[in-house]
């Protein structure tokens, strides 16, 4: 949940203004959300404590109609790029869960030099017959947090799925939620596959891969795929997480992030 | 008034259990399990003797739809059996409510198709522009949801213009590239066949018929009680839009099961009733309300007036007796030739309607079952209600021109039939 004060980052090209969370001083770290909409978990907090870490709304989260000026990942990648000459960053550290992780890789493989190092988290964006990667979108809720988390029963998952209980804060929930789906599926709908497996090759900036062992949503078989495409990269697996493991094992993925982008 | 005969083509046999094992009625009932090819050879031909009779019946028009993988209806394609229907010779309007433009990549073939029809036919197709269902677009056809609008509209767009402009000319869409748009033929009915939009009364859907002149039609199975907060909502746009009350503007389908007497009907029909609430309108949530279908706002205005609807049901369909379905919700209109004509009365009249889709085949109905109802409806019903409207002097400009039937006899622009014959009123 979001708690967070956003700071509204004017773009060009008519987009309307992304609400970008700012926290903490050091080196920049970028961290591009999942479909579920824009969050600041608990381990932001862990890497903002060494680090200045921005995490953006997806485009058109805000306002849906800006998609009609997105229509596909290669227009995505340079909001991205316009968002971060905004944001005055030269070069950053990108981390990307999920669909973000499928956006943070097209990212590096476009603009080779402006990512230091690389962190796909669980990420989205190949796909294999043999391992489908499940539907997010068109499911009950009860499948999805069975996709989504090892153990549903843990507190910081239960705390993760809480919904405000006052009625205008959860419609806002909701709408947030609403536009979140609406603008990822947008890009990757009804299979999140658009041919980054010809592109990883491109990456410069070293990689980490980091995948929940249990990932009942994106199979931890393309953790490995992963590495083999993209010339600098490594995985760890995370145990006892499944999809969202900086939130079912937060201190063990901030133990490997604080690690691997230092300096 | 209209009366058109609209088949849902749907699924007669399906298990009673059919709720307990699976989470859909659409997208994801399993082919395998539940549709079998045999049945749907026997049912096709049933579909199409019933589509017959009702012509021969002389209901003003026969309706089609289009819908995807699903139990409740499966008419994948309405214009292959309306070719059936078009062969045929009828003076009936052939209303295919319609072709879920988003689907068709390039909608070209949308143009072409009417076209082809409408010429078979001699002009007696209305061409339905519906925008398509979530489960039907996001789901079956994959398409995201953002786009669902977008693509429609462009399809609109490049189709009217296929069947007005002279071709071959360029058009350079968003999701469509032609640079040759010159479909043969252009339909018969000048300039183009009467547009229908139909919808579940999203505020976006009226708006486009009220900036094109289109007529909308609901489509729900709810009965004008519920219906009636929507169709006042569009007829307010229209109002605000500065044009008539010509109640032609609008169409709505309606369940209806006609018997002998009151009595007769629901020892007759309530078991089917039963069937189709409990089994055809089994679609899980998670493929009827999926975000981007709307825009955000829309959404957001949707749900800070959640609860504000007039209306609600509060039985289980699967045991709901004849009283809640008839008598209370009137989600349905049954009964005795006397009681189905003057619930259809009042039923038009509350919410304005001119075109009035009837539903008479109810999804596990076997062809007897339809004959005798709707053969009832023809004879007793139908004479009663075709003058609804007459004396307020609507006229209906949505009609098809060569759909000649219980038409007046005078300013019909004529239209040579495909085969020579000369139409002959009804």
């Amino acid at each position: 949940m979001n708690t967070q004060t956003a700071q509204s980052v004017e773009l060009p090209g008519g987009f309307a203004a992304n609400p970008v969370i700012i926290k903490g001083e050091g080196a920049p770290v970028v961290y591009l959300h999942g479909p579920f909409g824009q969050e600041w978990d608990g381990f932001l907090d862990d890497l903002a404590a060494h680090h200045r870490v921005y995490a953006p709304a997806h485009a058109g989260a805000e306002e849906t109609e800006d998609l009609e000026q997105l229509d596909g990942l290669s227009d995505l990648v340079i909001y991205y790029d316009d968002l971060f000459d905004r944001l005055g960053l030269e070069q950053v550290d990108l981390i990307g869960h999920s669909f973000g992780g499928m956006v943070a890789a097209e990212y590096a493989a476009t603009f080779r030099d402006r990512v230091r190092k690389l962190v796909l988290i669980d990420a989205m964006g190949l796909w294999h017959d043999d391992a489908p990667v499940a539907d997010h979108l068109l499911v009950s809720p009860e499948k999805l947090v069975k996709l989504l988390f090892n153990d549903p029963s843990k507190p910081e998952v239960k705390a993760k799925l809480a919904m405000p209980s006052e009625r205008e804060a959860m419609n806002a929930a909701i709408v947030n939620r609403f536009g979140a789906l609406a603008s990822t599926s947008h890009f990757i709908h009804p299979i999140p596959e658009r041919g980054l497996k010809r592109r990883l090759r491109r990456i410069k900036a070293e990689t980490l891969v980091l995948w929940g062992a249990q990932d009942a949503l994106v199979p931890p078989s393309y953790a490995a795929e992963f590495v083999a495409l993209i010339p600098k990269a490594r995985a760890e697996m995370i145990q006892k997480a499944g999809h969202v493991p900086q939130v079912e094992q937060r201190k063990v993925v901030s133990e490997h992030l604080e690690r691997f982008l230092a300096r | 008034m209209k009366t058109i005969w609209f088949h849902m083509q749907g699924y007669r046999d399906l298990p009673d259990d059919f709720r307990d094992r699976y989470e859909s009625i659409w997208v994801t009932p399993p082919n395998d399990e539940l549709c079998h090819s045999p049945e749907v050879a026997k049912y096709l031909h049933w579909n199409l003797d019933e589509l017959e009779m009702a012509d021969d019946l002389g209901f003003d028009g026969l309706g089609l739809n289009e819908h995807h993988q699903n139990g409740y209806g499966f008419p994948i394609s309405p214009n292959m059996i309306a070719t059936v229907l078009a062969r045929r010779k009828s003076n009936a309007a052939l209303v295919i409510l319609g072709n879920t433009l988003p689907l068709y990549n390039p909608p070209i073939r949308v143009a072409e198709e009417f076209a082809l029809l409408d010429c078979l036919s001699g002009g007696r197709l209305v061409a339905g522009f519906p925008v398509g269902s979530p489960m039907d677009t996001t789901g079956c056809y994959g398409i995201p949801p953002t786009q669902v609008r977008p693509r429609y509209y462009e399809a609109h767009d490049l189709i009217t213009q296929a069947w007005t402009r002279p071709g071959p000319f360029a058009f350079n869409g968003r999701f469509n590239k032609l640079r040759y748009v010159n479909p043969w033929p252009k339909p018969l009915q000048k300039p183009h066949p009467p547009i229908w939009l139909a919808g579940g009364g999203s505020v976006e859907t009226w708006k486009f018929a009220t900036d094109h002149d289109y007529t909308y039609s609901y489509l729900s199975f709810m009965g004008h009680k519920y219906a009636k907060v929507l169709m006042d909502g569009y007829w307010d746009s229209v109002e605000k839009a500065g044009m008539d009350d010509n109640p032609y503007r609008a169409g709505f389908a309606q369940l209806v099961v006609v018997a002998d007497t009151d009595a007769d009907a629901e020892r007759i029909y309530l078991k089917h009733l039963r069937n189709f609430y409990s089994k055809s309108l089994y679609v899980a949530p998670h493929f009827a309300a999926v975000p981007g279908f709307m825009t955000k706002r829309s959404f957001e205005f949707q749900l800070s007036h959640r609860g504000a609807s007039a209306f609600s049901f509060d039985f289980k369909p699967h045991e709901a007796t004849w009283k809640q379905l008839v008598e209370d919700s009137r989600m349905v209109i049954g009964g005795s030739p006397d009681t189905v004509a003057a619930q259809i009365e009042e039923a038009v009249r509350n919410i304005r309607v001119g075109h009035l889709m009837v539903i008479l085949q109810i999804q596990s109905m076997d062809p007897e079952l339809t004959a005798y109802s709707s053969g009832l409806f023809a004879e007793k019903v139908l004479p009663k209600i075709k003058g609804i409207w007459d004396k307020e002097g609507y006229t209906d400009r949505w009609w098809p021109q060569g759909a000649t039937r219980n038409q007046p006899q005078v300013a019909r622009p004529a239209v040579k039939a495909a085969n020579g014959e000369a139409k002959v009123q009804a």
